[in-house]
């Protein structure tokens, strides 16, 4: 039987609703651990919306690394930064009202170009339907290991893969240097008073 | 299961409803049944390894009605807020950590073949499992910190760390099955594993016997049981992040908790422990598969269902043994465990795991070698022509113009 | 832009200009909460929804679901998507462990008031 709604588009929208008005709550509300909690469901409405492209390992990484990963850092970095129990601070009226008016005009322009090309308007239902499903886990690594499964005529990624591991690495040796707890004079201690 | 109901001629959306309602049901069902199951069990083996009965009195024999009368005691309660906290994050926190509990079940199969149980047939359904259960911790850092506590900051802080570190470990023992299996697909992983027990992979090579024990290890860490239960350190921290909470919001971290010990063990259990296949292949003696007919296969999958919910179980309740037997570690010592015993040990194991698999495909027992390959054939057969010369074309990088890749010049 | 009344999307598939708009609405969110935002802390925030934005246009563009198959980005733009969430990750790590500085040197973590190298 025929149905009237094609349902991944109400998905589309629903996860779309979720991942918008969050992100607006991320600007809008003062506290930092409220915008941090706020981010979280916007990032997962996202992934949904990477499983409904047809990206389902991209979206299991963005859960697992950017949910979990970034949120769980940025959570410490809060708890550990935090002078009051709960730390906000205001930004003048004129300032937000400046960022809202430039904000709506670039959105404009976004949303103008993204519209005007009546290539990206999308398929029709029969279109979709003949696509066939394909898993991209397996296809993905090996892209990283530089062989392309999809597409013989393209480059694969080890190079970049290699480099953005070293780069991990020298990011997380430095940043636990950073972080390390200090004991010198200048630096800040429990005792202190600050 | 949808399929199913298109096939009888309804409206598509009424089918896909009526598939998700029943998939729901079956699955909040196991949730809450198990945390009933599990809440009385844990008193009853605390009991007895303790030197005691345990509950005895309500609902007759074995005191089975015990959580029932918990239940009503926890409803009656008041449900309390301390002065200073954060209120809308203090309400939310518990129903968070349950929604990401709960939504661990709907990638988990429990039962394999064409027409396999699972809520949703998940092609990374391993990493998606372990990335929702890592989401847990959010509800209890929310929990600590809008308590405007010390105790429940001190906790939550606490279990922040511990999981974030376990999940490496953890991560590390759930790619060895994985790899021998060439899916990340659970169905895939479990039906790899059929036939009897030998061919668990548990038992594939030593490697995969270490790598499991490690793997409970960190899976005990990251549910946050004892002997790592840190974050709830009735000794040192009141009761750590549930500190405040009292009343139905209280049991909600426990069902949490709960759920995600019966969800790890579940994941053990298809991992390592064949899944739904029993030691010795009862279905398939019966002719209980889908090569019978649908029926027959329907019938075999109840059976396996019923088999993987045993281990899970067992899984539940080895986990309480281990609770009740050993003493709590310091903090110091749960990082400790974790850097400098679970990682390498894991490490070590998967390199191995690794060359094994390169060396004796076929496993100890010689029975993997053709549905192994079967896989690999599978996806890397289109690749042949690009895969021909992979080192070549790996340092080749041809940079392609973006705006090209993306369309933009083929609109004019 | 009548084919974006809420009638229409719902009884056809969505293609890559509606994921680009919702891409949009992230990224000037995230923009906004890094030029609003005194917290360092809200700043990366900020940047965390603008890489997400970014993000969500490579699945886009790279989804056989939105556009014809013969003109997408095919595996290209989820390994894309895939490098920016890792480097979004090593990112964070690094800014926050800057921001723990800051604050163990200043008691703030208020961007405003890192002015020290002000001439």
């Amino acid at each position: 039987m025929e149905d009237p709604i094609y349902w991944p588009s109400f998905f589309f929208l629903l996860f779309s609703a979720i991942a918008c008005a969050f992100a607006v709550a991320v600007v809008v509300t003062p506290n930092v651990v409220r915008m941090a909690f706020y981010l979280v469901l916007s990032l997962a409405a996202t992934a949904g919306l990477f499983f409904l492209a047809g990206a389902d390992f991209v979206g299991a990484m963005q859960i697992m690394i950017y949910v979990g990963g970034t949120l769980v850092l940025l959570i410490f970095g809060v708890m550990l930064t935090s002078q009051d129990r709960f730390i906000s601070m205001k930004t003048s009226n004129f300032e937000l009202g400046m960022a809202t008016g430039v904000g709506v005009c670039l959105f404009i322009l976004l949303a103008v170009a993204a519209r005007s090309i009546p290539e990206w308007h999308g398929l029709t239902a029969q279109q979709v339907a003949e696509i066939p499903l394909e898993p991209t886990a397996a296809p993905l690594g090996m892209g990283l290991l530089g062989a392309r499964v999809d597409s013989p005529d393209r480059s694969g990624y080890l190079l970049i893969f290699e480099i953005i591991s070293v780069h991990l690495l020298v990011v997380l040796v430095g940043a636990a240097y950073l972080a390390r707890a200090r004991r010198s004079r200048s630096g800040f201690s429990l005792t202190s008073d600050g | 299961m949808a399929d199913f109901f298109i096939s009888i001629q309804i409206w598509p959306w009424l089918a896909y409803l009526a598939a998700a309602l029943i998939q729901i049901t079956l699955i909040v069902t196991l949730v809450a049944a198990g945390s009933l199951l599990f809440i009385w069990l844990e008193r009853k083996v605390s009991g007895r390894i303790q030197d005691r009965l345990g509950p005895t009195r309500v609902g007759g024999k074995f005191g089975w009605l015990q959580t029932l009368a918990d239940g009503l005691k926890l409803l009656t309660k008041e449900d309390l807020m301390p002065e200073g906290a954060d209120e809308f994050l203090f309400k939310i926190a518990p129903y968070v950590s349950f929604c990401a509990s709960l939504s661990a079940f709907m990638a988990i199969p429990f039962a394999g073949g064409e027409h396999p149980f699972v809520a949703l047939h998940l092609n990374v359904a391993v990493f998606f499992i372990l990335a929702v259960l890592g989401l847990e911790v959010f509800g209890v850092i929310l929990a600590g910190y809008s308590s405007a506590s010390k105790w429940s900051l001190f906790g939550a802080m606490r279990e922040a760390a511990q999981v974030v570190s376990y999940e490496v470990p953890l991560g590390m023992c759930a790619v060895v099955p994985v790899l021998l299996a060439g899916s990340m697909d659970l169905v895939v992983i479990g039906d790899r594993q059929a036939g009897s027990f030998l061919n668990w992979y548990i038992f594939h090579d030593p490697f995969t016997f270490v790598i499991f024990w490690v793997y409970f290890t960190c899976a005990t860490a990251s549910v946050n049981r004892a002997p790592f239960d840190l974050a709830e350190a009735e000794s040192e921290l009141v009761a750590g992040f549930h500190t405040e909470y009292s009343g139905l919001r209280w049991s909600f971290f426990f069902m949490a908790e709960y759920g995600s010990m019966l969800a790890v063990s579940l994941l053990a259990s298809i991992l390592f422990l064949g899944g739904w296949h029993g030691p010795i292949p009862v279905a398939s003696f019966l002719g209980l598969t889908f090569d019978h007919g649908f029926w027959y296969g329907v019938a075999g999958n109840v059976l396996g269902t019923a088999n993987i919910i045993v281990k899970g179980i067992i899984g539940v309740t080895v986990m309480m043994w281990v609770r009740w037997t050993f003493p709590r570690l310091r903090i110091d010592q749960v990082i400790t465990t974790c850097l400098k015993y679970c990682v390498p040990i894991a490490a070590v194991m998967f390199l191995g795991a690794t060359f094994w698999q390169y060396k004796w495909p076929n496993g100890i027992t010689g029975g993997q070698s053709a549905r192994t390959y079967s896989v690999r054939e599978q996806w890397s057969a289109p690749a042949v022509p690009a895969a021909a010369k992979p080192a070549e074309k790996a340092v080749k990088i041809e940079p392609q113009p973006l705006t090209t890749a993306m369309g933009i010049a083929r609109t004019e | 832009m009548t084919q974006l009344t809420l009638a229409s999307i719902l009884t056809q598939p969505v293609g890559v200009s509606h994921y680009l708009i919702v891409g949009a609405v992230l990224f000037v969110c995230g923009a906004l909460c890094m030029a609003t935002k005194r917290n360092a802390l809200g700043v990366l925030m900020g940047i965390e929804l603008v890489l997400n934005g970014a993000n969500l246009n490579f699945i886009a563009f790279g989804s056989p679901y939105l556009r014809k198959a013969s003109e997408t980005m095919g595996l290209d733009g989820q390994l894309m998507s895939l490098f920016v969430i890792v480097l979004a990750a090593a990112e964070a790590a690094v800014a926050l462990a800057i921001a723990l500085n800051f604050y163990n040197s200043f008691n703030t973590i208020d961007v405003d008031r890192a002015d020290q190298l002000q001439g």
